[in-house]
């Protein structure tokens, strides 16, 4: 029973990365754990190099902010392959013909109804409420990762100065479109769902939109700007 | 036209292989809890895998065809009628329009599956037909079977050859021996943690659903913190948070989450998790990748 972690011992561990099992049918790559653009641009360009090399029975490409994981079918898929594509990857995902964009805008309407929270964010931040705005849609996000709910994108990083925490009780109904701040993060509700994070405004864009011929409005590591209305 | 919902049951769903490809955009797989009678329900018909079935969770439902059909139940053992008369499970049936099928006391385990050859055609949404209980997505408007739902059957694409199947998997009575491999995140637990992940017996409380199982047993401990940044989170793998109680992730578990996971039950045992309910106990034991792949390759899933 003792070999249990050695059993478990990464596959590729080097000072800045690793590679580990997770079950027979899935691997992830795990860089630092920080929420780091540089890190999380290494997870792009590790993910890229892996669909686009197509290997047989891949099914799912994944990234968080630190980590790819990849699931596969372990019939089919040859392991040695995918953690030769992996450890192959370039540090930064190449540069396509959609090379530096232009920030996604995000129309916000700050405040009142749709932004219950934004008056103790303010509180948090020892400032005033037109502070608060200007902070939150003073700065160009990334967009990290997708989860939680189908198109929910956690963007970073909030200035320190509004970053303030969950709410100690959760929200029962967060209602679709609500805009938040969890600490350093910030996002957009795509659906009615219980929530914690601090509402500050309100957008009628739809981050998960099923009828739109591309039902997702963020991918992992879109640029992101928030326009007061 | 197609199969009239005339009671739904505990908790039945529209399920197929899963959604898969989206889960980088947040988007849950979701699927058959037992993918291994899902697959034989649909075999029985002469469906392929995709297609997809009915998951009837521990009280089945009553259903009046609408048109002829053929059908077949795999998984968990219910005393079933068709216009009265008992039909033996694992076997396709011929069902003439206006037939009511009847779920009655079940036997052994938990979910069944009920293939319909051609498939329930409810409309795919991101390439699948999958139910998502918690985002609504999927299977007949994102939700369980409601009395007088009507449930579309797809177009035959092949005749429906009567198949006897060689293996009828066994199904647990009261709990079950589960094999995992360590990690992903062993690392994060003490040699400890795994002495007792391999002795102790699990019970499988009411706080358990498609999307997890929460244990409750002798608490796994942490090596540092149980706060990570938010990771991946593969079918099977047991989430451990600061409790030190662990998560089964199952079928509709979130596409990421916080918790270290010190396990995750091998692909070819999950159907057998899938056939567990609250009250139920399981026990784990730690596997090699060659066993978790030889036991993969003898479901004999392609």
């Amino acid at each position: 029973m003792t070999d249990s972690r050695r059993a478990a011992r990464p596959i590729v561990e080097t000072d800045d990365y690793r590679i580990v099992m997770a079950g027979d049918s899935a691997v992830v790559a795990e860089f630092e754990p920080r929420i780091d653009p540089a890190v999380n641009d290494r997870v792009l360009a590790v993910a890229a190099a892996i669909r686009s090399a197509a290997l047989p029975g891949v099914r799912d490409v994944v990234t968080t902010y630190r980590s790819v994981g990849i699931y596969f079918d372990p019939l089919v898929t040859s392991l040695e392959g995918l953690i030769e594509t992996m450890a192959c990857a370039p540090d930064r995902p190449i540069e396509g013909s959609a090379s530096a964009p232009a920030p996604l805008e995000v129309p916000v309407r700050y405040g009142g109804a749709g932004g219950p929270d934004l008056a103790a964010v303010a509180a948090f931040g020892g400032c005033t409420q037109a502070d608060v705005i200007a902070l939150h849609s003073g700065v160009v996000y990334r967009v990290y990762m997708l989860g939680f709910v189908p198109g929910f994108a956690y963007m970073g990083n909030v200035d320190d100065r509004i970053a303030a925490p969950r709410r100690s009780t959760p929200r029962v109904r967060v209602p679709t479109g609500s805009v938040g701040i969890a600490g350093g993060q910030t996002g957009i509700y795509p659906a009615e769902t219980p929530g914690g994070w601090n509402l500050i405004g309100w957008t009628d864009l739809k981050p998960f939109d099923v009828e739109r011929g591309d039902p997702f409005l963020f991918k992992p590591g879109d640029r992101v700007r928030f326009v007061p209305v | 036209m197609g199969i009239r919902v005339l009671k739904p049951g505990m908790l039945t769903t529209v399920q197929d292989l899963g959604r898969w490809g989206y889960q980088t955009e947040g988007v849950p797989v979701s699927g058959p809890m037992d993918a291994r009678s899902h697959r034989l329900a649909n075999r029985l018909v002469g469906n392929p895998p995709e297609a997809a079935t009915l998951e009837v969770t521990l009280i089945g439902p009553q259903l009046l065809f609408e048109e002829n059909a053929v059908i077949a139940i795999a998984g968990a053992t219910f005393e079933v009628s068709l216009n009265g008369e008992e039909i033996p499970m694992n076997v396709a049936e011929r069902v003439p329009a206006g037939s009511r099928l009847r779920f009655g006391s079940r036997v052994a385990g938990a979910r069944s599956y009920i293939g319909v050859w051609g498939g329930i055609d409810v409309p795919a949404m991101l390439g699948s037909r999958a139910t998502h209980l918690p985002s609504r997505m999927g299977g007949l408007q994102g939700r369980a079977l409601m009395t007088n739902d009507l449930l579309p059957i797809g177009s035959h694409q092949a005749p429906a050859r009567a198949i006897t199947t060689g293996d009828i998997p066994p199904l647990p009575n009261g709990g079950a021996r589960l094999r995992v491999l360590p990690g992903p995140q062993a690392d994060r637990f003490t040699h400890r943690a795994f002495e007792t992940l391999q002795a102790a017996r699990y019970l499988i409380t009411p706080q358990s659903d498609r999307m997890g199982y929460r244990l409750q047993g002798p608490p796994l401990q942490h090596t540092g913190g149980a706060d990570l940044i938010s990771d991946v989170t593969p079918a099977g793998a047991l989430q451990v948070p600061g409790s030190g109680q662990p998560i089964v992730l199952m079928a509709d578990r979130q596409t990421s989450g916080g918790y270290p996971m010190i396990a995750t039950i091998i692909t070819a045992d999950l159907p057998i998790a899938g056939q567990l309910a609250p009250g139920d106990w399981i026990e784990f034991s730690i596997c090699s990748r060659a066993e978790a792949l030889g036991a993969l390759q003898r479901l004999g899933w392609r």
